[in-house]
């Protein structure tokens, strides 16, 4: 992989559930040690696109894709393709912050253990320095072994940050991931943000038209399943080419 | 207009109390004639030894054996099979025609009196499988009239575990079986459990399957393996109370007493299993 070509590819890409088609024809390019931003009004398939990054609609009965997504230049869909594995590279931060049962320190180290990692330091290394990355260390390294439910729900999305940065994953997925926090927990994560993107892939759902612009060194519109306008740098938002960029990022509706 | 909703309400919830109260007088009755009637029965002797006189003296020790056995062996069968197939049906299997087949089946042979059970269990293990009349036999014709009681709680609280955790489990490299494994089955343990308990109470309760199949009117001694018959606390019961005549009515109270006291117990460390599981598992 020369440093020119893309982490993700995604080729001609549609994607129906239960006969409806949710997702039509998408095809873009996304650039490592990045933050790319997938924007739109609710129903764009924004979520969508980033579950089939990872291949968590898998888990999804009735559903049918067709076109391509590499990683890497590998086609993820192939036959025999590692899912686990898959998802250990791109990690995925979800809406709402859901904790796993257990402590803090559980909670960080699920998946390192799946993946086989079992020696004491090693797992106090990955937790030390995962919830450092995620901006939540040091609010939590005296209670570590206190149940993960009891922090607040920026403390929460924060630890549920850190248990995907756990597995050092390649591309990190964040769907909407301040969107049930306060403005200072916002600006933490998006603080966090900055930091990842030094060595992470990073993909944001965002959940505002403003985050978007504030993080955003790419910037995808998509609108009713559609790529309406995609390109690389942040021009999008101060001049937009296509009319319903332009209306939605001027306000006009959204 | 505001006095009459009242007394409405008012007498609304007098209907629902009587109700409530409608519940527990039999239950406390039941329990009060046969503890009255019976604590004075209960002995040391009564307790550890073998019936002697055609039963009408000395103890019911090998009963109380034999519905502990029965109750295990029952455990051993259905707690794998009835928490695999609710597992199953609530994680790996689609909607098909074939699944909904399945569960129509579990509903309805949850309905099927247990006598047909008793039956199916003389024809199938006593007969076919040349089991003889022994407690493999009997354990295994109680298991299946537990398995539709186990099946259906288990995938009930299965289910009860929000998708979300499956999805998160699977988004940090987690298999489906490691995301069952470390995060639904924790969580739905206490309905599980209860499920279990419930199912085997009634198993160590019941008479009809167990007549044809294992239980034997008068046996002095305990079995000596699993294709033994046995004595059973339910079939003695009924044994002593309808085929014996001049049988003490103590005697016949004391074996229902200890029969109940069995299966509260089995109730009550079901109740404190699911608190414990709770208390672990806070939400």
């Amino acid at each position: 992989m020369t440093e020119a070509s893309p982490k993700i590819q995604i080729e001609n890409v549609s994607y129906s559930y239960d006969g409806k088609t949710v997702l039509r024809d998408v095809t873009l390019d996304v650039w490592a040690k990045a933050v790319t931003v997938f924007f739109g009004p609710a129903g764009g398939a924004k979520t969508t696109l980033l579950r089939l990054i990872n291949r968590l609609n898998d888990l999804v009965d009735g559903t049918q894709m067709t076109g391509r997504i590499l990683l890497d230049g590998q086609d993820i869909y192939a036959p025999g393709f590692d899912v686990p594995r898959l998802r250990r590279r791109v990690g995925m931060v979800f809406a709402l912050p859901l904790p796993l049962p257990g402590t803090i320190r559980e909670n960080v180290t699920y998946g390192p253990k799946l993946a086989g990692i079992q020696d004491r330091a090693g797992l106090e290394e990955i937790v030390a320095r995962s919830l450092t990355q995620a901006a939540l260390w040091d609010e939590v390294k005296d209670r570590l072994d206190s149940p993960a439910n009891a922090l607040s729900g920026g403390q929460q999305q924060r630890l549920c940050i850190a248990r995907s940065l756990a597995l050092e994953p390649e591309v990190l997925l964040l769907d909407e991931p301040t969107s049930g926090l306060d403005p200072i927990s916002t600006a933490k994560v998006e603080e966090s943000l900055l930091i990842l993107k030094q060595h992470y892939t990073v993909i944001i759902v965002p959940h505002s038209i403003q985050q978007a612009a504030r993080v955003a060194d790419h910037a995808a519109f998509f609108l009713m399943g559609e790529l309406v306008e995609y390109r690389p740098g942040r021009e999008i938002f101060t001049t937009p080419r296509d009319r319903r960029t332009e209306d939605y990022v001027t306000g006009r509706f959204g | 207009m505001m006095m009459s909703r009242y007394r409405t309400q008012r007498l609304g919830f007098a209907l629902l109390a009587l109700g409530a109260l409608v519940v527990v007088v039999p239950i406390l009755f039941v329990v009060l004639t046969v503890l009255v009637r019976g604590i004075g029965a209960i002995n040391w002797e009564f307790l550890t030894a073998m019936p002697r006189d055609g039963m009408k003296a000395g103890g019911i020790f090998p009963a109380i054996v034999g519905t502990l056995l029965l109750t295990l062996g029952t455990a051993l069968a259905a707690i794998p099979v009835g928490v695999g197939g609710a597992i199953y049906l609530s994680e790996y299997a689609r909607d098909t025609w074939l699944t909904r087949a399945i569960r129509l089946a579990i509903v309805n042979l949850a309905g099927i009196p247990s006598v047909v059970y008793g039956l199916f269990g003389l024809g199938m293990f006593v007969l076919f499988l040349q089991f003889g009349t022994s407690i493999l036999a009997g354990s295994l014709t109680l298991a299946i009239m537990t398995l539709p009681i186990i099946i259906s709680t288990a995938e009930e609280a299965l289910r009860a575990v929000p998708t979300e955790f499956r999805t998160v489990s699977a988004s940090l490299g987690g298999t489906r079986w490691q995301g069952i494994r470390n995060v639904v089955l924790p969580q739905a343990l206490p309905g599980i459990i209860t499920g279990i308990l419930l199912g085997l109470l009634r198993a160590a309760g019941e008479t009809a399957p167990i007549l044809f199949t294992v239980a034997t009117f008068f046996l002095p001694r305990l079995p000596r393996s699993p294709f033994d018959q046995t004595m059973a606390l339910p079939y003695h019961l009924y044994v002593i109370s309808t085929q014996v005549p001049g049988m003490p009515v103590k005697i016949q109270y004391g074996t229902a007493l200890v029969l109940l006291a069995l299966v509260l117990s089995l109730n009550v460390v079901a109740t404190m299993i699911r608190s414990y599981f709770r208390r672990r598992r806070q939400w």
